[in-house]
């Protein structure tokens, strides 16, 4: 399955990079995307997540195609 | 549209006045408008702030913005509602945010407005990185409670 990753703000920077693309068989979990790309570390702390551009749990599932983003807390407005 | 992202400056008067002029949905009915403008003040967590950029995702935000509108006009009467967001880069005394709402009535417009903001602060994407006259620049961690400490 392939998924489309982005990062924001803060995590963009920590991660060096805006988004990338991820090849991988099982991949169950927006969790488990996370630990592919990130050598098996956990979600850090107060992280958000978003599959298709709708906020999620970090246990929702994924599926091919999908886009997974992770960012920090947001200071709109 | 109701929900503009603007990387540019705006007179957040100027819209309100061109969104009630244009809108099909005031006529003689509306008798309330509520409205909020957030601007780029000089001072954060005790250091002073020389200006900012705001960092969104676009597609997202702008769905989360038309979602939070949707709520509240299922949750209260209103006859129409405008938010206009900046994203970029912004200059001290700019307007980051308008909120407006037009009602018949003062209670659903008041209630309205204040429900869009602060669901717009708790969850629309959207990051500041201020810049301080200190030292370089910061990403903000979190909004406050919208009270002077």
């Amino acid at each position: 399955m392939t998924i489309q990753i982005r990062y924001f703000a803060a995590l963009r920077e920590r991660m060096g990079r805006s988004g990338e693309s991820l090849v991988a068989d099982r991949l169950n979990t927006v969790e488990d995307v996370w630990r592919a790309v990130a050598q098996g570390s956990p979600l850090p702390e107060r992280t958000l997540c978003a599959v298709n551009m709708e906020y999620v749990q970090s246990g929702a599932t994924v599926k091919d195609g999908d886009e997974v983003a992770f960012f920090p807390p947001v200071t709109g407005g | 549209m109701s929900v503009t992202l603007t990387p540019t400056e705006f007179s957040p008067y100027r819209e309100l006045e061109d969104h009630q002029r244009r809108s099909s949905a005031l006529t003689g009915n509306c008798g309330a408008t509520a409205s909020f403008v957030g601007t780029l003040r000089d001072f954060n967590e005790g250091d002073r702030v020389t200006g900012m950029f705001l960092e969104h995702y676009p597609g997202m935000t702008e769905r989360c913005l038309e979602s939070i509108r949707t709520t509240a006009h299922q949750r209260w009467k209103l006859l129409d509602s405008l938010i206009v967001h900046r994203v970029g880069e912004i200059a001290l005394g700019e307007a980051i945010v308008l909120v407006a709402v037009w009602s018949s009535h003062r209670g659903d417009a008041f209630d309205a407005c204040r429900y869009i903001i602060e669901e717009l602060k708790q969850r629309a994407p959207f990051w500041k990185r201020e810049s301080l006259e200190s030292s370089g620049s910061r990403w903000v961690t979190h909004n406050t409670d919208g009270y002077a400490s």
